[in-house]
């Protein structure tokens, strides 16, 4: 969300672009609007957008992604 | 329980013999026989009870179900679009926390306008304002609805602790046999509910497609429309002033317990002074730290979250401080005379800003952006300050009085 900001560079998201099969599928459940698609490949646009829901890792097709928060 | 508008069938719209009652006799609280209180009256009963052959001894038919259908897996209750007067007195009960965690439908397969085997099957939480929100969302659109057993919990909140899960989905669609009901292999889950739900592995266990649908409910009808495909402000969350406010209730009502306490052990504090302990003291302190406690609580739980965006800091215990201190420097004025004293002052000031600083931190839990990693720094750096805050105050207070 452009509008409300979090603390930067705590998010634990992780993308491996070499794993990504570019399916788009993260950045259709990402409420954050964090990924984007280029040439074929899911990259991370707004790293500090991220809430780390999981809603990316739990649908990326390849375990591309991974969030490990604690206990939160 | 649901009163039931007046004989709006009648041929005869002056005469309403049920609305003049005598004492004790209203139905407005006590439902003497329900049938009678149906629109139309007892004497009319077959066409007032079109619904009777659905009767279950032990069961009341919910309100919102208008109609049931014939599917080939047996009949589907078919619910109403619009809320009624009860609904919408229950929504604000809820959002003000009272019976918020008893407000559930039961899970299983719904059906809303005139659903037929090639409709979309919707997927939702069986937290009754999720509910809510979905049918009155959809209007004039026909389509089945998958309430998935959440405990009474939105999709969101839900698919966090995975209750509105693969498992949960896939086992809701073997038993209430969609297959059966519609023609296609498709469901739409929300979008928010991603977070407990893998698609692909929905596919592999039952055979339908996960299709993800917008976040909002509201976006449905134009996600359907555009051929299931939701755009870039669909796929977003927000977090209007409005999505803000109605939040500040519940913030309000968690925190009573601790104020309660936390008010007892004031007037507790209050009491301390030059002769051991002054009931006297203890009511007129009591009363003045009370002033500050609610300051807090109000400056935490509801001027913070609404006034988010626009306090400095992105930490929500900073927040609270300066939220805190604008509100405590406000008030001191006000009470100065039932203070006394520069350190009693002092004491009121440090107590109030650092209730508003834990409340408006604890905000972070109701919020669609913070991360679990943020709160996490947060609450290392400002529960000590805060403990600390807490202790330093009640010090100086009792030492104020003496």
């Amino acid at each position: 969300m452009k509008d409300f900001r979090y603390l930067e560079d705590v998010a634990t998201l992780v993308l491996d672009e070499q794993k990504c099969i570019g399916c788009g599928l993260c950045t259709e459940v990402c409420p954050q609007a964090v990924f984007e698609m280029n040439e074929n490949k899911a990259r991370i646009v707004d790293f500090n957008a991220c809430m780390e829901c999981g809603a990316c890792v739990n649908n990326c097709p390849v375990d591309a992604i991974s969030v490990s928060p604690g206990v939160g | 329980m649901k009163i039931f508008p007046m004989d709006t069938k009648s041929d005869k719209p002056g005469r309403e013999p049920f609305q003049k009652k005598g004492p004790g006799l209203s139905t407005t609280n006590v439902q003497i026989m329900p049938s009678l209180d149906k629109a139309g009256s007892a004497c009319e009963s077959e066409h007032t009870r079109p619904m009777a052959a659905y009767d279950k001894p032990g069961y009341t038919l919910c309100d919102y179900v208008n109609h049931f259908i014939d599917t080939g897996a047996g009949p589907v209750p078919v619910i109403r679009p619009e809320l009624d007067k009860w609904d919408r007195l229950s929504t604000i009960a809820v959002r003000c926390g009272i019976r918020r965690h008893k407000y559930l439908v039961s899970p299983g397969l719904y059906g809303i306008g005139s659903p037929a085997p090639d409709s979309e099957v919707l997927v939702t939480a069986n937290y009754k304002l999720t509910f809510d929100h979905l049918r009155s969302a959809l209007g004039s659109i026909s389509a089945w609805i998958l309430v998935l057993d959440t405990n009474g919990v939105n999709v969101w909140c839900a698919a966090g602790k995975k209750n509105f899960s693969t498992r949960e989905l896939v086992n809701r669609i073997k038993a209430v046999s969609l297959e059966k009901v519609v023609i296609h292999k498709r469901v739409i889950v929300p979008q928010l509910g991603a977070t407990g739900v893998s698609a692909r592995e929905v596919k592999t266990q039952s055979g339908f497609r996960v299709v993800y649908g917008p976040v909002r409910a509201c976006d449905i009808p134009a996600f359907l429309n555009n051929g299931r495909k939701a755009d870039k402000a669909m796929r977003q969350v927000t977090f209007t002033l409005f999505e803000r406010f109605v939040l500040t209730p519940v913030e309000l009502h968690g925190a009573l317990k601790m104020a309660g306490i936390t008010a007892l052990a004031l007037f507790v504090l209050s009491g301390i002074g030059p002769g051991i302990f002054s009931f006297h003291g203890a009511w007129e302190r009591g009363l003045v730290s009370l002033a500050a406690l609610i300051c807090g609580l109000f400056s935490g739980a509801v001027l913070t979250p609404v006034l988010l965006p626009f306090i400095p800091s992105k930490k929500f215990a900073f927040k609270g401080i300066f939220m805190g201190t604008v509100c405590t420097l406000l008030l001191l004025p006000v009470i100065y005379p039932g203070i006394g004293s520069m350190t009693g002052a002092a004491a009121l000031f440090i107590f109030s800003v650092m209730v508003s600083s834990h409340l408006a931190m604890n905000f972070t839990g109701a919020t669609p952006f913070t991360s679990p990693s943020g709160v996490e720094k947060e609450m290392r750096q400002y529960l000590p300050v805060q403990l600390a805050g807490v202790l330093v105050s009640a010090g100086l207070w009792i030492y104020s009085a003496f």
